[in-house]
Formats: structure tokens, sequence, C-alpha cells
């Protein structure tokens, strides 16, 4: 890897962001944070360059701006140095399917925030990355996308739609040098989930733990992760119960 | 802001409270939740490594910090780091030392937080030379009951820093902090053990080496009784230029090598510790250690129990206290002498016992150290006989002119506290004018101001 090469961090300060963030950083590459709340970006910025003594730099950045994308991106690509080498995907936004089965605004919102934002935004990057050649791309999508269940079907199907576009797009990309690694964790213990999941239990997973997964899926190019691991067994069970049973289950 | 509720214990999982969890991930949702968490009152929490109930807060809201981690500013010519509360030692080791800076003192663990050793004025294995941790600290931002912050450092606002320093975190919440790092030439310590056949050996070992090591500390064995009371293996260290170092060592003087971290992975039964295992420790721990001087690395030398995560899991689910008594010079061995032979004849032996000369006091109004000798013990927790117990080694502390640590303690009473906290008056005046409403306040905070409802 060449030492100065630049990676985008989109969704910089969710909690498995900021995890991955040192892991990268440890690899000294350079970054460039984009997220909404750009104060604490710049306060993630300082700390990153102190631990790890690499440059960083911040981009406010609205995912559902979809007017501003184009140009965000093309400023994202001028602070790199020389293109970007890698992108990653971490922002989402999980609203109680209830409020998306009544509200229909809060389930555009929903698909959005977690699909049509993502392939606008990887678009621009994969467009980027064709030409040259050359580099990554890591999205976050999730398990609940790999069967749609009553309790969470909107935002499933949303990060369903993204787990399938990206599939496309590493077929797409394999034949021009480029890498696609997505993303599926299980539970995790971030600020986003305190209180929703129990931190000491088995199945939940520390953001630390999840980013040194993702980290090494995304050096050995790896093209499907589930973190932590026993996910991908859990699902292929939940995948392969016979629609006639399974829609008869409360999930 | 989310508060969730949670059975929460300190290190030494005696007691376990319920308590209202949040966990902010940046200055401003920790100021939302102080606002519009509804809960009673608050406390900040670091990492959970004071042992008894001083993060805890029975039925209100606990505060943890630990989101709170960033390193905000660094100097590498002077080595003055900024950065938040939530920060630990561990994470300042692992990214400065490398560039030569290590911390300017360290307790026996690097999981604690910036703004927990502030709050407990942590001291280390250098006390008598360097003194307690808020020696070291330049200054620090201070989140208010009224929702302001407040800069204050020895200068300016100076009141308040002394009295948030060693304040148990009553006065607000830390949520950053500068402070001024040591230099160092090298990872390794030049280490002399000596072993001694009294207490009044240890004693003068200590007398006679505090001027000429810059740490020491001494393991006792507190099971050894009569003549041989007191007898101990002194550890005195020195810092190590690299280029004393060997050839081997010199070529990455700031770097270990990576060790394997071995973990306690539940916790033991009750009978796993007993009377019969702690004699053949202590008798072994001490046959084990003649006189000798070896080169020994920061984390062996200062962490040894790191080496082992959640060691606390050996004395099973009821837990443990640790009891930390300082005595001054003038009457240090009377007192250690009527404390060990208390303790001995109790049968209630402490596995791991620790002694430590104390140079000059802190500043702070709550700080814990002045000159003399500290004496840090562990008991299993053996249900209602322990308390009436340690109410006697209480007795004998105070009788004594001694006093107990809040970052240890548990079970200390009001009159035990007000006591041996002389400057209290001046640190509750602090408190009432930047706290009148009593915002701030933990589980042991409320037992020893006598509150009630602790």
């Amino acid at each position: 890897m060449n030492a100065s090469a630049t990676v985008l961090i989109l969704g910089a300060n969710s909690g498995i962001a900021r995890a991955l963030c040192h892991r990268l950083a440890a690899r000294k590459y350079r970054l460039i944070l984009a997220a909404r709340r750009t104060e604490e970006l710049e306060t993630q910025a300082a700390d990153l360059r102190i631990r790890h003594g690499i440059e960083v730099a911040c981009e406010p950045f609205d995912a559902l701006d979809f007017d501003g994308h184009a140009a965000f991106f093309e400023r994202c690509v001028q602070k790199s140095a020389g293109g970007l080498e890698g992108v990653v995907l971490a922002y989402g936004s999980m609203l109680p399917q209830a409020t998306t089965q009544t509200d229909l605004t809060a389930a555009k919102r929903v698909l959005d925030a977690n699909f049509t934002s993502p392939v606008a935004l990887l678009s621009l990057a994969a467009n980027h990355m064709e030409p040259r050649r050359r580099g990554w791309i890591a999205a976050i999508s999730s398990v609940a996308g790999d069967r749609g269940r009553q309790s969470n079907y909107t935002y499933g199907a949303a990060k369903a739609g993204l787990s399938c576009w990206l599939q496309g797009l590493r077929n797409r990309l394999f034949h021009h040098g480029v890498h696609v690694l997505t993303i599926k964790p299980g539970f995790v213990d971030t600020p986003m989930t305190h209180g929703l999941l129990n931190p000491k239990s088995p199945l939940v997973a520390t953001p630390e733990k999840v980013a040194r997964d993702i980290d090494r899926a995304i050096h050995r190019r790896h093209n499907i992760l589930y973190t932590p691991w026993f996910w991908r067994g859990i699902l292929t069970i939940i995948t392969t119960i016979p629609e006639a049973l399974f829609k008869r289950l409360k999930m | 802001m989310t508060f969730v509720r949670q059975n929460l214990g300190g290190w030494g999982n005696c007691p376990v409270l319920p308590c209202a969890v949040a966990r902010p991930d940046s200055v401003a949702n920790l100021g939302a939740a102080l606002t519009q968490g509804g809960q009673r009152d608050y406390i900040a929490r670091g990492l959970g490594r004071a042992y008894g109930d001083s993060a805890l807060n029975r039925d209100s809201g606990v505060l943890s910090s630990t989101g709170l981690n960033h390193f905000l500013e660094f100097d590498p010519q002077t080595g003055i780091l900024e950065c938040e509360a939530g920060v630990s030692f561990a994470e300042i080791i692992q990214h400065l030392l490398p560039r030569g800076w290590f911390l300017p003192t360290t307790p026996g663990t690097k999981f604690v937080t910036v703004g927990g050793a502030i709050a407990a004025d942590v001291h280390g294995k250098n006390h008598h030379v360097d003194g307690s941790f808020g020696q070291f600290v330049l200054s620090l931002k201070l989140l208010t009951a009224d929702g302001s912050v407040r800069i204050c450092s020895p200068t300016q606002d100076s009141e308040i820093f002394w009295a948030t320093v060693g304040g148990m975190g009553l006065t607000g919440v830390i949520l950053s902090a500068e402070i001024q790092l040591l230099r160092v030439e090298s990872a390794y310590y030049d280490v002399t053990y000596r072993r001694t056949g009294s207490l009044d050996q240890t004693l003068e070992q200590f007398a006679a080496t505090d001027s000429t090591y810059r740490y020491s500390v001494a393991w006792i064995d507190c099971v050894a009784r009569g003549a041989s009371l007191g007898r101990s293996v002194l550890m005195l260290g020195r810092d190590v230029a690299a280029t004393d170092l060997s050839p081997r060592l010199r070529r990455s003087p700031l770097v270990l090598p990576e060790k394997r971290i071995k973990a306690v992975p539940f916790n033991f039964p009750s009978l796993a510790l007993n009377s019969w295992s702690v004699r053949a420790f202590n008798g072994l721990y001490y046959a084990a250690h003649g006189d000798c001087q070896k080169l020994v690395d920061y984390d062996t030398f200062f962490y040894p129990l790191d080496g082992i995560r959640h060691w606390n899991r050996i004395y099973g689910q009821r837990g443990f206290v640790q009891y930390q008594a300082l005595f001054p010079r003038e009457t240090s061995r009377e007192g250690l002498v009527e404390l060990l032979e208390r303790i001995t004849r109790s049968g209630r032996a402490s596995f791991l016992a620790v002694l430590k000369s104390s140079g000059a006091a802190g500043q702070g109004m709550l700080s814990y150290l002045f000159p003399g000798h500290t004496l840090a013990l562990d008991f299993p927790n053996t249900g209602r006989s322990l308390l009436p117990f340690l109410q006697e080694l209480d007795a004998i502390v105070l009788r004594h002119g001694g006093r107990l640590y809040l970052a240890k303690d548990a079970c200390m009473s009001t009159e035990t506290f007000k006591a041996m906290y002389p400057r209290l008056p001046e640190f509750l005046a602090v408190k009432q004018r930047i706290d009148p409403e009593g915002k701030f306040m933990s589980s042991q905070a409320r037992r020893v101001l006598g509150l009630g409802g602790n």
C-alpha cells in the first residue's frame, strides 16, 4: 500500500467508523472524515492525528442532500493526495418498524438513508476508481437484509437492496481491479444501541472487534463479511427456513 | 440521551447497586444528559477501577465517560497532553511511550481514565519523590451544575481546581485536562529486590532508600506473625537510560515485544481463596524473591496484575473490599503493628498486601496521602461479619492519626470520614458554591457525608 493513500470515511462518527478509523490510521492511511456533526469531527480528527501521526481532513456531509453529493465528492477527491484509495460507507439510519408502517415519509427516509443515498455516493466512488484501476470500497450493510422479518423489514429491505447492489458493483469493478466488501455486522455495542442491547450478551460485539474484522477483510480482499463470524451461521439457518413456516414465526 | 438501568459494581464487586447509566459520546450529549436526564443526581464514571462505591449512584444517574476519550492536543517538545477525561492511561502509554513520554505517576493498573485519576488524585510508586497525579494537572475543564464549562488550574479558579483534584467527581464532570507527561529514554526500569525479616527492617529500608530510588513499594507478608511480622519484599526502581540497555533492547528502547494477556474467565467459587491458599501464596512469594537486581519492563514493573484480565474474579461473585490505610510517619510503626496483628489474629489474611512510603501531601482538599506509610489490603466479602471487623480497623487507623483512601473505600462511616479529612469543611464550602442543589452525588458521597440513601 502506498503510504500517502487516502481513505474517505462516510459517516465517520458512528461507533464502528470511529473504531475503524483507528485501524486504518494505524496503517498510516491519510483520512478524510465526513459526517453531519462537524464539530465532533474536528475532535476526532485531532485525536487521530495525535495518536497515529497521520494527516486527517474533515468534510461536512449530509447523506440526504442528494443535490450536494457530486460537489461534496469532488471536494473529497481534491483533498486526497492523487485520488481516493478507499471509501468506507458507515452511515445508516434505523427508525422503529411501526413508525415506517404508518408514516410513509419516515419509510422513505429509511430507504433513502440506507439505500438510495449509498447508491448515489458509491456510484461516484466507483466511477472515480474504475478508470484508475485500483482501490477498494467497503460498505456497511446489515444481517437484517438477509431475510425480511416483521419487526424490522423496512430497514431490512433497504439493506437487502444495498447488499444486492454491492454484489453487482463487485462484479462490475472486479474487472477493473477495484475491490468491493459488503459488511454485515450483527449486534454491536455502540452509543446508538446503548439501552437496546445487553453488552454482556455473547451475541453482542464491541466496535473494536468489528473494526478489526473489517480492517482485515478489506486488506485480504474478502467479499462478504459477517462480523462476528458466527452470524454467518445464524443467518444460514434463518434464510433456509421455508417461507411457509417462516411466515408463522414472530421474529 | 438514554439512561439504562444496570446493576453496577466497583472493581471489588462489593457493593453492586442498581444505577441508571448513560453513555454520552460527545460533550454535547453529556450536557444534554445532565440537563434533560431526569435523574435525581449524577456521578461520572470512568473504567470502574475504584474498588467500592465511588462511581456508583443507587437508583440515580451514572455518566460513563468512556466514549469521551479523544486526545485533543499534544506538544512533543514539552510533553504537555490535553485530552478528554475518558482517555485511559493504557491509551496514553500505547501512543506516546514510543515517542518518549510516560505518565508522571501511575497507580497499579493502566486501565484508569485521566478523569478518574484526577478525581481520586491517584498516586504510584514514586509518591515519596513526585507526589500524586494532581501535581501534574496543569488545567482542567469542568462541566458544573449550572451547565457552564469552567476552566480551572492552580492559578485560575484555584479553589475549584483543588476541590476537583481528589474531589471524587462531586464538583462536576471533568471534561478534559492538560497534563504534564514525563520524558523517558526507555520503557525499562532497573529494579532491586530486597527481602526484609521484620516490619522494623522494612521501614528502615524505606527510610534509607527514599532519597536514592525514585520508585519503591513493598509486598508485605501479612500471614507472618511474631518477630517476622511485617516481613517484606521491597522493590526499588530507577529509570533506565537507553544507553544502559543491552544492544538488543537498545534498537527499540521504547517499544516492548507483544505479550500474551491471560484472563480469569469466570468468577471463582468462593472457596478458591481460603486461609490455606492465601498462606501458601504468601509463603511462596516471600521464599521466591531473594535479594537481586534486574531489568524489568514498565508493564511488569507498574502493572503486574494488568497481565491477568478480570483478576478480581478470583474473589468470586460476592466480591471483596480493598482497605488502604495511611499512617503519619510519627505513628506509623505502632499503627502498622497494631493493624497487622489485628489482621493476622482474625485469620483474614489478605491475598496481596502492599506497603509504600508517602511523600508531601497533595494540595487537593480531599487528597489522600501525606508523609507517612500506607498499607493496602484486600478482604473477601464474607458477609455480615466483615463490617464490624473493618470498623475495628478504622478505629486503629483513626487512633494513630491516619486515614483511609476514598478510591478504595466501601464501608467508612460518616464520623470516621469527617475525623480523617480535616479539610472537608473547605471542600463543602466550594461544593455549596458551585453545586448548591447537590446535582453531583455518588453512593459513597451520601454515605460518608451522612446524607442517607446510599
